[in-house]
Order: structure tokens, then sequence, then C-alpha cells
């Protein structure tokens, strides 16, 4: 089967005064129908500007892409605006962090999807608005018949956040790109949100590529992952690889810094200094400033993604031995694993 | 107990709702905070946990008087500080300081870094000049930055690094209790593992106390020794951490400990997810006795919907939550977790 979405060696610049920033350097993935991918990764990785340029929708004033956005097998990168036009709402749609300030403010919920409707296909107004109804019913927002006359101030958080889905789902696309859809929500509405999009996938097989900076999300939702620093992809792999099995020292920091609820550890594993400036990243691998298993030939050389000899799907640019990730892997995992059983 | 810090009983926080431009008459109160007492000893930290709107933080400044409480004694060292005037209260301010959400708001930008640490210092009349600056640098390295950043402005550090500022200054004067509000949910993993080994090393170092306010609970229950679950202003549990997290009591701290996704594949399959339904109610109207009720998939009609629950001993010592039909173990199904009449009768009488 051919994969649905297929992001080949991606990459985006943006000129800036102070030189050019490579927000995205050398990005492959694929996505296949009715499957979730997760990008994971710190603020400033290049997660969303990924996004935004399998989309088209970088500004075209300052920024230049190069590589190939194979949709359905069409590159859809260098595509014309008025093809990008025809495919966006209709093919793929995507869902924003924040939903208060990607809702038009003046416009009613229901018009902003009778909007999408219309754009899209040849109805009558009517038969539009009644789709929009039953978007929002399908979104599981009460009183849809009287809801759709509201305007988004009128919605909770959680309710615009649904709207909002209602609005990427109403055309039936068949990709769905969420870029941090929960950030700005409660957990027990995060819960109702990712149930309420695992349910349409299941629904309508739509494929979903979910950003997102949490890696309980991640574990919960996607089937793969893909795992981002600045601005390259350090390793890419099933859900249960990178979880149970994770080779780049860059995941287990990620994994070991984060305090758990299924388990009580006394202190943090931390990755130390910050994310490095996209200007003038370091040399070499560009985690190497950061990495405790830092090597000579991690300064001088760019690792390029490799197989896993054990499990094909798996990938990761480390210049580690494999013996060597197994055993550290296996020693940093051996205190919360203990401790989850446990507890 | 001798090492009693802070003793909060019945602390209620209303905003007043006005109408009318020139006879302002107040026609409801919004109940921020309604109704909240714990005890906070000396050295431990007790984390507050809820979703937004909840009155978590509203009830962190009352606690510092940075706004007037409505109601409720605030027993700062067996003393009343609820109704003391701001000139009274600042020689106590020495005692208490805040670390606050967002590192790019909570620090002037027309500073630098040496004056925002001094600030306090300086308004208390500690120390000379010159003894100030080398407190501040000293103060600037215990948090992990490089002194040189003195003569710095905020805007050259990176939100770790602003945080880290904000928690220097709040240590400048010594204090014994922190408050911190959400002090890492701005912050990316990495960077908030580094705040909060910094934050239990300090605890450790300067034996202070702290109240952690946080959405996120799996940072809560990492560094706290106690946690309050509160709901629409009032606290519904208050238990050891490892009560409340192994053997939550009331439902709906079960239903946020079910929705928290956990990082671990295979288990979060495993898992039952139970979802709770709608959104948290408007304060100013609140549902009548237990708030949670129209929520609660244990609603026992005319008994959670009549008569409003206190806070009681459940389970253990000091396990305490506020609920008529606790739950009876952890982890439950949806299924076990729903009222059954029957079984709850018999139990119950």
């Amino acid at each position: 089967m051919t994969a649905l979405l297929d992001v080949r060696d991606l990459r985006t610049q943006f000129q800036t005064e102070d030189g050019f920033v490579k927000a995205v350097d050398g990005v492959d993935f694929t996505v296949e129908s009715g499957k979730t991918i997760g990008i994971v990764g710190e603020s400033g990785c290049g997660k969303s500007v990924t996004c935004l340029t399998i989309m088209g929708l970088n500004e075209s004033r300052n920024t230049t892409s190069s590589g190939q956005v194979l949709f359905n097998g069409e590159d859809i990168l260098g595509a014309s605006g008025s093809r990008l036009r025809s495919l966006r709402g209709k093919e793929i749609a995507m869902i924003f962090q924040d939903p208060m300030t990607s809702l038009n403010p003046v416009h009613t919920v229901g018009r902003q999807l009778v909007e999408t409707v219309l754009l899209h296909n040849d109805i009558s107004k009517t038969e539009a608005r009644g789709r929009a109804r039953e978007a929002l019913k399908e979104v599981g927002i009460p009183r849809a018949e009287q809801r759709v006359d509201d305007y988004p101030h009128q919605f909770s958080g959680g309710m615009r956040q649904r709207a909002m889905i209602a609005m990427a789902m109403i055309n039936d696309p068949k990709l769905l790109i969420a870029d941090e859809p929960t950030t700005a929500l409660d957990v027990t509405t995060q819960a109702q949100i990712l149930s309420l999009m695992q349910k349409l996938q299941e629904d309508h097989g739509t494929a979903i590529v979910m950003i997102t900076h949490d890696l309980g999300v991640v574990a919960e939702t996607a089937h793969e992952v893909v795992v981002m620093y600045a601005a390259k992809v350090v390793e890419r792999g099933t859900v249960d690889a990178i979880f149970t099995a994770p080779q780049h020292p860059y995941t287990w920091g990620l994994l070991g810094s984060l305090p758990r609820l299924d388990a009580e550890i006394d202190r943090l594993a931390q990755i130390p200094g910050q994310p490095p400036s996209l200007l003038n990243p370091p040399r070499g691998c560009r985690f190497h400033p950061r990495c405790a298993y830092v090597m000579d030939v991690c300064k001088e050389k760019v690792p390029e993604l490799m197989g896993v000899s054990h499990d094909a799907d798996h990938e990761q640019a480390c210049f580690l031995d494999e013996e060597t990730k197994t055993r550290e892997a296996a020693r940093l995992f051996a205190a919360t694993m203990a401790a989850g059983t446990s507890g | 107990m001798a090492d009693e810090l802070l003793v909060v009983e019945g602390l209620k926080k209303h905003f007043p709702v006005t109408r009318g431009i020139i006879f302002q008459r107040q026609i409801d109160a919004v109940r921020a905070v309604d109704g909240v007492s714990f005890t906070l000893n000396e050295g431990e930290t007790l984390g507050v946990v809820g979703e937004s709107g909840c009155g978590k933080s509203t009830m962190a400044r009352c606690l510092l008087k940075l706004i007037e409480p409505t109601e409720g004694k605030i027993v700062f060292r067996g003393r009343d500080i609820s109704k003391l005037s701001r000139r009274e209260m600042r020689p106590l301010r020495r005692e208490m300081m805040m670390v606050f959400q967002d590192p790019y708001a909570s620090l002037n930008v027309r500073k630098r870094v040496g004056f925002i640490v001094a600030e306090a210092l300086e308004v208390h009349g500690i120390a000379t000049p010159a003894e100030r600056k080398r407190r501040v640098q000293s103060l600037l390295e215990v948090v992990g930055l490089n002194p040189e950043h003195y003569n710095r402005f905020p805007h050259e550090f990176s939100g770790g690094q602003r945080q880290r500022i904000g928690i220097a200054r709040a240590l400048a004067i010594n204090p014994t209790l922190i408050v911190c509000d959400e002090p890492v949910s701005a912050l990316d993993v990495s960077v908030q593992a580094q705040i909060l080994n910094l934050l239990k090393d300090l605890q450790r170092e300067f034996g202070l106390t702290y109240i952690f306010i946080a959405h996120d609970l799996n940072v809560v229950r990492h560094i706290s020794d106690r946690v309050m679950v509160m709901y629409l202003g009032k606290p519904v549990e208050l238990a050891s951490r490892t009560e409340l997290y192994t053997a939550p009591k009331h439902p709906y701290t079960g239903a946020l400990l079910a929705a928290v996704p956990i990082p671990d594949p295979a288990l979060g399959r495993l898992r039952q997810r139970v979802v709770l339904e709608g959104d948290v109610p408007n304060p100013i109207n609140p549902p009548a006795a237990c708030n949670f009720h129209p929520r609660c998939p244990r609603f026992h009609e005319g008994h959670c919907d009549v008569d409003t629950p206190e806070l009681r001993n459940v389970a253990g010592h000091a396990h305490t939550a506020a609920c008529h039909y606790p739950l009876e173990k952890w982890p439950m199904t949806p299924e076990e977790i729903r009222y059954d009449r029957s079984r709850t009768a018999a139990v119950g009488s």
C-alpha cells in the first residue's frame, strides 16, 4: 500500500535579518490512511513549520522550501495557489493549538462551518447548514441546533476545540494535521478531545499527523512516532519501539525528564543546557553539546538516519554502537520500569 | 503540633459582580475560593491541583495577602494575618515569596537581572549595596546561572533561565514559605525537569516550605508531600501523595487521574479510560450541594444535590475527601465507578 502522505527530504528556511534560519532540515516521514503519526520535540525544533510547509501556509516572501511532499502521489510542495486551495479544507485539514485565535470571533460558529462546506461543495446554503448542524452533533456539542448560531466566545475552551474539529472534518478529509490540539486544554477536556479524534479516525479512516510536546499524548494516540531535535529527525519508529526501546540519547533524555503518574522518582534525569539556535546550529550532531555520550566523531560528522538491526521500521541518527545503546537504555529505564510495576 | 507553619481555615474570596455605572450595586459574586482549610507543616510541599478556573491561583494570592480574602483565617506561625493592614504585613513579607507562572511576564523588561533579584533586599533594607551585589551573585550561582549575568536584561535569557531568575528573586530574602504558581507549565519538558530538580535541591538546602500549584498531575506527584485537589473553589480531597495517587477517594480525583495520558503505550492500552462529560460549571452560580454532582458518575439523586458533603476522614490518617460515596478501590472500570444503588445502600447504612 502506498502511503497517503510521503514527505521526502523536506527543507524549509527563513530569511531573517541575522541570516538564514533552517527551521526544517531534511525531514522524511510517511503517513498511511487510518494511522496516526506523532511528531514530538521541544519548542522551536521545527514541528509546526514542517506542517505549515506541508500545507503550503508559510509566508512566501522570506521562505524557501525544497524536497517533496507527495500527497496521494502528487507533489504538492510546488503546487499552484489554486490547487492548494482546492486541497486545503477538502482533502487536507488542520487543527490549531489555540481554538480562540483560530476561530473568527465576529462570525457565528455555524457561518464559519457553512463557509467551509460551500467552498468545496456545490450545494445550497440550507443543505450546508444542515451539514454544519450534523457536524456539531457528531463532535458531541449539546443542543447543536441552537449552538450553531452561537459566537465562539459563547463556547467553552473544550467546545471551541470541538467546533474546530467539526470544521476540519466537515468535508471528510483524508489527512488531518493537528498542531498541539490539546495543549491549551485541561486534562479532563484533553481526554474528551483525544477520544473524539480517535472515534472520528475510526469512523472516517482519516490519517492524522499529531504534533505535540506531550509524550503521554503521543503514547496514547500515535501508531508511529517521529522525534525531532533542532530541525532534524533524530529517531523514528513505532510507538512501542520508541517508548520501550528508544535508541537516541535525546529520546532517553525526553523520557527520563518526564515526571510520571505511575512511578515515584526522587530525581528526574535532566538534559543539561538549552536547545541550540537554528541560526547557527552546532557542527556535527546537533545534540552533541548536551549529550552525555558525546564522542569525537559527533563533533565532526553529521549522523544519518539509519535502521536499527533488529527492527526494520525503527530508525535513529546516532553514532553510538547498538550494544552500548541497548545497555544504556536498559540501565536508564530500569528505575522507571521497576517503580512503574510496583507503584 | 509545633512545626505548623500555616493554618488556613474557611478561606473565601468572592469577587463582586456589579451592575450600573453610577450606582453600582452588587448583583452576584464569583465564588473563586469558597471555603478552603488546610494545615501546612514546615519543610513540606503541598501540591494544589485542579482544572483552570478552580481557584488555585486566587487562593495563592489570598494566602500571601496580595488580594484581601473575603472571609476566613490565615494563621502564619501562630499569628492571624488575614486582618493585618498592608503596613503590618510588610515585615512578614520577608517570610513568604512567590514564583510566578509566566517567566516572560513576571520580570521587568527594563531592569537588569541584578536589580530584579536585589529589589526585595533593598525594600527590606537588608545589607549594604556592595553586600547585596555579592549576595545576588551567589544566588545566581545557586540557581545555576552565571554570576556574570548580573548586568544583563531579561530578554537575553531563555524561558528556563528566566524562571531561574524568578526563583533567585524569591530566595533573595531567605523566606520560609514559597508559593509556586504553575512555575513549570510554560517550559519544555527537558527544562521543566531542570527547574523541578532545582526546586527540590533548594528545599533540601534551605529547609523551604512550598505550596506548589499546577494543573499537571505528574508534576505535582513528583514534587509534593501532600496534595490537595480543588474543584470550583473548594478542596475535594486532601491526602499524602502516595495515597492520593494510588487510592483516590473522590470521584473527581479519580476522573483526573484517569484522564492523564501515560507515556507508556502498553500500559495506556490496558487502562480503561473514564472520560468525564461536560465542562466545569460557572462559579457565579455553582450547582447546589456537592459542586461536582452534575458531572459525577456516582451521583445519587436526593442526596448529592441536597446535602453538601464536608471534608471528612475517609481512609487512613489524614486522608480526607468531600464525598458521600467515596471510591472503594482504584483503579476502577467505568461500570464500577457508576453508582450502584443496591450496593451502596447495603454498605452505606
